[in-house]
């Protein structure tokens, strides 16, 4: 079996159309971040999917770790009044 | 982790895909759960890339430029849906390289239809119309899964998939509306493939040893069974459309079903081809491990032109 | 008919469609899927321009003559495509060859059709172009890979490039339907193309830190009508659903 070192995989993020953020698409392998953009649009723009490519090593993403969920992200929970349905208006305004 | 906490935590599990919550990669999983997943998502990847075989045979010689594109196309996109499925399948920390290997060395198993020989241009029809139809059945669902790499890989799938049985169906209409040799051509073809179709549809539920864990997970929605039925009930009646004839003496509507009764089907054929002993197993084989080795040193030049750019790019920083 | 647009046409289109087809052939057995489908790609595009220019020639010849009549119904000597492109694969190196010193002068020549005063050819061009551009860039980037990579690579490259370089030459050859077509500036000059052609593809061969083959010794004849032994075969199979089954609708 070969110990060679293969090609590492990618993170591709594509913007469908301008207005739009990039999104993630998927990912995919290549040797080089010019391999890795031309084989995103390859493989993840084949029927006009996207107007805008981003490629980073999926190496390079560092993610959180779901067993610190509890104290990332329940504390916003109960912050209500972040949002606008917290406030109370009288009825004749209509928009606001 | 004493044994009680991780009963504890496969407990909370099963409650989320209960309440059909999605379970993402760094999430806490069974260890079965990781291992039925990579199992069922690397065999649909390797049938994907093995699929492109037969149809790629045809590529050449396709009759007509418009068939010609479509079907490069739809090959093409065979290979888009084996990356995305082995990218699915790298999420739970297995390469894609261990995949392969498990597929050059027989260890991993592909959908056995794709072991049947293409020997004519109407099984390109037939494969497009029967065993696209037979797949999206079963993949249709799994847009839904646990998993949610998997589940998102299958809405991208599906939906390109969408254009492939209209494809095959066409040519198969065309056949069977144009002249004798031709109309020969597509019952013949339907003829091969028509019971190679049911069986891909898997076991029969008695012998799936899958079935009740999988539906657990989402990975399956219906049993095999239910597919086979489903899918014969809606392909009969496109074969009568066309004019063409469903090789089963015993195939009959039954009023009280509302389902058609169909003939027996030859498992000893499925059981024998998913050993190995299919007309083309060795072909596939050859032509995958083939284009892997042949494949070595372009792999392995790009990757040292890679670390030599990043050190020239270093230098200059320097 | 105008027969010798219709057959300059041809002279354009038959590159793109044997090429087309050499590339076809390989989908499913790339080096890596991401491969794979790129070379598919290409495949696509070739056989996209292969339609626009056959769909007008077919229009030009009239009498219901169709695409696939002008694709799958002629004789080995009615072909007009350069030997370059029948070229076998004999490894992936020969395929990015092949395919490099193809997509240069390809690029070179639509740059200058999409001037022609056929408002037809003149929009397959615009149209082209931009799918060329990229083939020049992948194949030039494999170009770069495969001879800065490993030592096998290379070797492998440089093969390539020494085995089908006799056949770069004949790309600005002129038939005399070329050149009466360059003088009712439909047609472009490929003569005028040589020069910056083997400047480009000398610089990049030299940034792959590969040689410049020396030979002097060119082939011809594809554009005459005059194959290697390769394109028969390629017929055979491009052609056999057709001669098989005469007449009929697929």
């Amino acid at each position: 079996m070969s110990t060679k070192k293969n090609w590492p995989l990618w993170e591709v993020f594509v913007r469908s159309k301008n207005g739009l953020e990039h999104r993630h698409f998927g990912s995919l392998h290549a040797a080089d971040e010019e391999m890795a953009l031309e084989n995103a649009r390859d493989v993840y723009t084949r029927r006009s999917e996207g107007v805008s490519i981003w490629v980073v090593e999926s190496k390079h993403i560092t993610a959180s770790n779901p067993e610190n969920n509890g104290e990332l992200f329940e504390p916003a929970q109960d912050k209500v009044y972040r949002h606008p349905t917290f406030y109370d208006l009288p009825d004749e305004v209509k928009h606001m | 982790m004493s044994e009680e906490q991780i009963r504890d935590l496969e407990a909370q599990f099963e409650a989320r895909i209960a309440r059909d919550e999605k379970i993402e990669p760094k999430d806490w999983m069974p260890e079965k759960y990781r291992k039925t997943h990579i199992r069922q998502m690397s065999q649909h990847a390797h049938s994907e890339i093995v699929g492109m075989l037969p149809e790629g045979n045809w590529i050449t010689r396709a009759p007509s430029l418009r068939r010609k594109v479509a079907l490069l196309a739809k090959v093409q996109d065979e290979a888009g849906h084996g990356l995305y499925l082995y990218s699915a399948c790298e999420t739970l920390g297995i390469s894609r390289d261990e995949l392969y290997e498990q597929l050059h060395t027989g260890k991993a198993k592909y959908s056995s239809i794709f072991n049947y020989p293409t020997v004519t241009w109407a099984d390109m029809g037939a494969i497009g119309w029967l065993v696209d139809g037979a797949a999206i059945i079963n993949q249709v669902p799994l847009c839904n899964t646990s998993y949610g790499p998997y589940a998102r890989a299958m809405i991208r799938v599906c939906k390109e998939e969408s254009f492939h049985q209209r494809q095959g169906f066409e040519i198969m209409i065309k056949l069977a509306n144009g002249t004798k040799e031709q109309k020969e051509m597509a019952q013949d073809a339907l003829n091969r493939w028509w019971w190679p179709s049911l069986m891909m549809l898997g076991p029969t539920d008695d012998k799936s040893v899958h079935t009740e864990q999988s539906m657990k997970w989402k990975l399956k929605r219906k049993t095999n069974d239910d597919l086979r039925q489903q899918f014969i009930d809606q392909t009969v009646p496109q074969a009568e459309l066309i004019g063409l004839t469903i090789p089963d003496p015993n195939l009959k509507w039954n009023e009280e079903r509302g389902s058609y009764d169909f003939g027996k089907i030859n498992w000893d054929e499925f059981w024998q081809v998913v050993k190995g002993h299919g007309p083309c197993n060795k072909e596939r084989m050859k032509a995958r491990v083939g284009a892997w080795e042949r494949g070595e040193w372009v792999r392995d030049a790009a990757m040292a032109y890679a670390s030599k750019n990043q050190e020239r790019k270093q230098d200059q920083a320097i | 008919m105008k027969q010798n647009l219709y057959k300059y046409i041809l002279g354009i289109a038959d590159n793109s469609l044997i090429l087309g087809q050499r590339m076809g052939a390989l989908t499913g057995h790339g080096p890596s899927l991401e491969t794979d489908i790129a070379c598919t790609n290409i495949s696509l595009d070739l056989f996209g321009q292969v339609r626009n220019y056959y769909q007008y020639a077919a229009k030009l010849k009239g009498d219901n003559t169709t695409e696939d009549d002008i694709a799958f119904l002629r004789k080995e000597r009615e072909y007009f495509n350069v030997l370059l492109v029948e070229q076998p694969d004999t490894n992936f190196a020969y395929t990015i060859a092949r395919q490099f010193l193809f997509d240069s002068y390809h690029f070179l020549f639509l740059t200058e059709l999409q001037k022609s005063y056929d408002i037809t050819l003149s929009a397959i061009a615009k149209k082209s172009i931009k799918e060329v551009s990229y083939h020049k860039r992948f194949s030039s980037d494999w170009i770069k890979r495969l001879g800065d990579g490993t030592e096998i690579s290379h070797e492998n490259i440089q093969e390539a490039i020494n085995e089908l370089w006799t056949y770069t030459d004949e790309l600005f050859h002129q038939t005399e339907e070329d050149k009466i077509m360059v003088k009712e500036n439909i047609g472009v000059d490929v003569t005028r193309l040589k020069e910056v052609y083997y400047d480009a593809v000398n610089g990049i061969l030299k940034e792959a830190t590969l040689d410049i083959p020396e030979s002097k010794w060119f082939q011809k004849g594809g554009k005459h009508g005059i194959h290697t032994e390769h394109l028969g075969y390629i017929l055979s199979d491009l052609q056999y659903m057709q001669r098989t089954y005469p007449n009929m609708e697929w």
